[in-house]
């Protein structure tokens, strides 16, 4: 049986959680078992399916919730979440990464509908999540702003700056979910969470596997204060 | 009104935010006194970042990404160099919009060294696709093309310099201005190198065109009034920036090109922008003679 037996083919259906798999497959080719480790996919479900306040209807809206995905690398369960939720046709899924594909092994902003950012160097995505919401403010508009990025990735310097405007600015719009799979070379002596916590960030620290937990952490919001949820999953062998 | 550049930008930038409110200016640091003021009368519109370049092109970016038209201020070194990928991803491959205002010039403040010398950015910013980029002689034209720059919805660069030109021309984004025409060589000054170039082609018969915006490059305004396909290219920034524009603009005849501008060397010298524009030849004189010898040289004959 192909992985894509019994899917539904047009793109006004929407999949769920146990379709993800079969939906990465068509990327992959790969079997179930390796394309369900990737370390963003229930972090991207959960935000998809209980937490932002957008779809494909509204992707253009300005009172849309905005999702950056600053680690684009590795972006198969982020395509498949896309589709499953009708932001993108399941078949254009076989494409990954031609020539005349629209996703890219990095996403493109400007080709796929609902990728709010364009990502692939690593240390974008935070930084300008806090433009974003900085604007957002600006003009009135309660929208959230997410944005996931990886612990490897926190690496970058320009994260720092990032994080600690946002605390000092109280950017309570931003909720930025660090997908902790200890990745970085050196590792984050004290926690991550606690490189937020001393700019004044609200932090929490879930199993990035477990639902219910990310549910209620990424629908929290403190008041005056960004927030930064470390979703930990399992360290990649 | 008669001011500097980079105080009639304030003072410009602050008016448009009164009367734009999809306009924010970002700084980092740099001019922040010049935008109490407005920073008390439009809080969230004008953001300091501190001394963070990285995030403060980025914010820019993430602003327009929000719908708004960021203004984005410091240092030419700083904003081009230091946060490059910055303004080519967040800006660029984002596709979004957003006016990039620098000063420091070229060597605007000498006496602090290389590291505060911005010769580079100009011919960085050619390297990235659909940028327009400005470089007025005069905060008269500095304000005309920062209106022109925010109130399009494409990405600019605004280069300004303490070194002006005595008065203003009225200025047109994207067309160059013929300030006279003669019978020999063209020269195409750019910005505040007009007066010099003025001075030292005095009694020449020669063409002279005022170029302040040098992307996209004026090549109908260059062939319509070129009496020979001799070439004076003076820039204020790295020697030879737009020279490649003029040689696509004229690609279709065979043509000599001279490029005058500042030189790619680690001068180590500080004191005064006068001194280094002589170190360079871009005074009066320096340029007198470069221009003597091209016209003086004519093409080779076989």
């Amino acid at each position: 049986m192909t992985p894509s037996q019994g899917l539904p083919r047009s793109t006004g259906d929407t999949l769920g959680y146990h379709d993800l798999n079969d939906l990465m497959s068509l990327m992959t080719g790969d079997e179930k078992h390796t394309v369900s480790a990737t370390s963003t996919l229930d972090v991207l479900w959960v935000l998809y399916d209980r937490i932002l306040d957008v779809t494909p209807v509204s992707a253009d809206d300005p009172w849309r919730d905005r999702f950056y995905l600053s680690k684009g690398h590795g972006p198969m369960a982020y395509y498949a979440v896309l589709a499953a939720r009708g932001f993108i046709p399941v078949e254009e899924l076989r494409g990954f990464g031609s020539f005349d594909s629209r996703l890219g092994h990095h996403p493109d902003r400007v080709l796929v509908p609902g990728v709010e950012i364009s990502s692939g160097s690593l240390g974008h995505g935070l930084p300008l999540a806090v433009g974003t919401a900085l604007g957002l403010r600006a003009q009135g508009i309660g929208s959230r702003v997410v944005c996931l990025v990886g612990d490897g990735e926190l690496d970058e310097g320009s994260n720092a700056e990032a994080i600690a405007y946002a605390g000092a600015a109280a950017l309570d719009a931003l909720t930025v979910v660090i997908v902790d799979n200890d990745s970085a070379t050196l590792g984050w002596p004290g926690g991550i969470e606690q490189r937020f916590a001393v700019e004044g960030w609200h932090g929490v620290r879930v199993d990035g596997r477990n639902h219910a937990e990310l549910e209620l952490a990424l629908k929290q919001r403190t008041s005056g204060r960004p927030s930064v949820v470390v979703a930990e999953v399992e360290k990649e062998s | 009104m008669t001011t500097d550049m980079r105080t009639r930008f304030a003072a410009t930038a602050s008016q448009l935010l009164d009367e734009d409110l999809s306009t924010a200016v970002v700084l980092a640091d740099i001019s922040a006194q010049l935008f109490t003021e407005a920073a008390e009368r439009h809080p969230e519109r004008v953001v300091n970042v501190g001394i963070r370049e990285q995030l403060l092109v980025s914010v820019g970016a993430g602003l327009a990404l929000s719908g708004m038209r960021p203004i984005v201020h410091t240092f030419n070194a700083f904003l081009v160099e230091r946060a490059f990928e910055q303004v080519k991803l967040d800006f660029g491959h984002q596709d979004v919009g957003g006016v990039l205002v620098s000063v420091g010039g070229s060597y605007d403040w000498p006496a602090g060294g290389r590291t505060h010398m911005g010769p580079e950015d100009v011919a960085l910013i050619d390297t990235l696709p659909d940028w327009s980029v400005h470089v007025p002689g005069h905060p008269d034209e500095a304000e005309t093309l920062l209106r022109h720059a925010v109130a399009g919805s494409g990405r600019a660069y605004l280069r300004l310099s303490s070194q002006q030109n005595a008065s203003p021309l009225p200025v047109r984004a994207g067309r160059f201005s013929v300030v006279r025409r003669g019978s020999a060589a063209t020269v195409i000054a750019v910005g505040p190198l007009l007066d010099p170039v003025l001075e030292a082609t005095r009694g020449l018969e020669l063409t002279v065109l005022y170029a302040t915006t040098v992307t996209p490059f004026d090549g109908p305004t260059l062939r319509a009034t070129l009496a020979k396909p001799d070439v004076v290219l003076v820039e204020p920034y790295l020697a030879g920036t737009s020279s490649r524009s003029v040689s696509t603009a004229l690609e279709a005849i065979p043509h000599r090109v001279l490029s005058l501008g500042v030189r790619s060397v680690e001068a180590r010298r500080y004191g005064e922008p006068d001194d280094h524009a002589q170190l360079h030849g871009l005074d009066a004189r320096g340029l007198r003679a470069r221009i003597g010898d091209f016209l003086a040289e004519g093409p080779l004959t076989s």
